[in-house]
């Protein structure tokens, strides 16, 4: 116990003691994984709504796939995203293994079905009927997608929140594609990591509440928006 | 279908998008693999921030199980190699994938265990008795389990102590030292550690140091280059360099005293120019 309140009373210490490494490392982690987020989303909505309006052969198997890919384990994309970056890999070329931008190539991969998943649950929530009467009425079909997100968009937001909480707070893919290198790829949870290891446990409390904080502030802010009456 | 056009563009907007950190032209980077408890005593935050200072080249610290920093080395991820499990390294330098293997420090592994010492080997002088003890006694000994090289050395004086350690007693953490040490405190149980992961965790763990100072409990750090033709774009100046800087006066200098602000002893012995047969 004693461990814990003191841990605590530390990590207040530190957090108010502005330590600039902490900061540097809370911005890294807010930047990549919001990069990777802005990606998901620019690649899972089209696709989820694609996969929601449109009926062809195998559609069934690529929706498997998507369902799956929303439990894909941080650790194998990890693993795969470094053979593509390793020197001796395909994309060994571009040199970007250890630096944020395989971080965000990874948390992008895990966060893409997730967003992907949501949105075609979310628009297929959107009675067919609906839609019908859209086009019906005159409505061309990009009119009537746009209608459509527009009347889902609550489930929407959470997409982004599932998907920005899930990377945010990932580790096995950090730790491997990006390395844990002091000043230029540590996130906050690798870190944590790091700091246990070292047997630092005040600073790892430390960085475990300004990861839930900020996890805290960014959906307070998305669901502010959610929750708005529609004007 | 869809998908396919995705994937290119989502990477490529990676790359576009992603923050710029200081990541100069290819050659002017070097990438050392090299093992946790390395990293985990705070050493190499002091040295490599001097290295590139000294030198101009950016450095990427890849800290991993020893296992993997020497097999990363030897398919071209990495430049150079900081190591200890001198029969594994010298397995690579044989099979030519690395070269120039030349000695940097040491620390010492200690077995620790649970006050009361239910195997009596406090005092032991050698490892492999106290070993052969705790089998006969059937108590509980934690290993790291993950081919470090703290595991390596493990394995290795279990065979010479002539004892194949098994369940139930013998349990396998799969984890760092610091974790391993936990279990081992929470446990009642034995262990081997590095001196430096300990001292770290003095103040959290109840163990105590039982058995110290046999020549198989030195723990030799070891500087090693990358064959560059081990994979594409390897450094190999940079590998050298940051080999070479391990080795001057000046680095030899801050090992020599490094720990000493924190824990009231030096974590490092140098010693630059030896060779193993000194030892």
């Amino acid at each position: 116990m004693d461990l814990i309140a003191e841990g605590f009373r530390r990590a207040i210490g530190l957090l108010f003691g502005a330590d600039p490494e902490i900061w540097a490392i809370l911005w890294l982690s807010l930047q990549v994984s919001g990069t990777a987020t802005a990606i998901a989303l620019a690649a899972g909505i089209p696709l989820g709504v694609v996969l929601a309006l449109t009926r062809f052969p195998g559609r069934t198997l690529l929706i498997s796939a998507v369902n799956t890919g929303m439990g894909l384990p941080p650790v194998v994309v990890g693993l795969f995203v470094s053979l593509l970056l390793w020197r001796s890999g395909p994309f060994g070329a571009w040199e970007i293994l250890y630096t944020p931008a395989a971080i965000v190539v990874a948390q992008a991969v895990i966060a893409a079905p997730i967003v992907t998943g949501i949105t075609l649950a979310a628009v297929q929530n959107v009675p067919e009927v609906f839609r019908l009467q859209l086009l019906g009425l005159g409505a061309s079909r990009a009119q009537m997608v746009r209608v459509v997100l527009r009347q889902a968009r609550l489930p929407m937001l959470a997409a982004i929140m599932a998907g920005f909480g899930g990377i945010i707070s990932e580790i096995g893919a950090s730790m491997m594609v990006g390395g844990n290198i002091k000043g230029q790829t540590r996130t906050l949870t690798t870190a944590m990591v790091l700091e246990t290891g070292k047997g630092n446990f005040d600073v790892a409390i430390a960085l475990s509440i300004l990861l839930l904080a900020l996890v805290f502030l960014v959906n307070v802010a998305l669901t502010s928006i959610q929750q708005r009456r529609p004007s | 279908m869809v998908r396919r056009r995705w994937i290119p563009l989502a990477l490529a907007l990676a790359v576009a998008v992603a923050p710029a950190h200081a990541q100069g032209p290819a050659s002017r980077t070097v990438i050392l693999s090299t093992t946790t408890s390395t990293q985990d005593s705070g050493l190499l935050d002091v040295l490599v921030p001097l290295f590139e200072r000294k030198s101009g080249y950016s450095m990427k610290t890849i800290s991993v199980g020893t296992g993997q920093a020497l097999a990363l080395a030897a398919r071209g991820e990495a430049d150079v190699t900081l190591a200890h499990a001198p029969e594994v390294e010298k397995k690579y330098v044989a099979e030519g994938k690395m070269h120039t293997r030349r000695l940097v420090m040491y620390n010492d592994f200690v077995i620790v265990g649970p006050a009361g010492d239910p195997a009596r080997i406090k005092g032991d002088t050698s490892a492999t008795a106290a070993l052969r003890k705790i089998a006969a006694a059937q108590t509980r000994f934690v290993s790291r389990g993950d081919k470090s090289g703290t595991h390596t050395l493990e394995l290795r004086l279990w065979a010479r102590a002539g004892v194949a350690p098994g369940a139930p007693w013998y349990i396998e953490s799969g984890q760092g030292m610091g974790a391993t040490l936990g279990i081992a405190n929470d446990r009642q149980a034995y262990t081997l550690t590095d001196r430096a992961t300990l001292l770290a965790f003095a103040r959290r763990v109840d163990l105590a140091v039982l058995v110290e100072g046999d020549r198989p409990l030195l723990n030799i750090y070891s500087v090693m280059e990358v064959n560059p033709a081990n994979g594409p774009r390897v450094n190999a100046a940079g590998g050298t360099a940051f080999a070479d800087f391990m080795l001057s006066p000046e680095a030899q200098k801050i090992i020599e005293t490094f720990g000493v602000e924190k824990y009231g002893r030096p974590l490092f012995v140098p010693i630059a120019g030896k060779k193993d047969e000194d030892f």
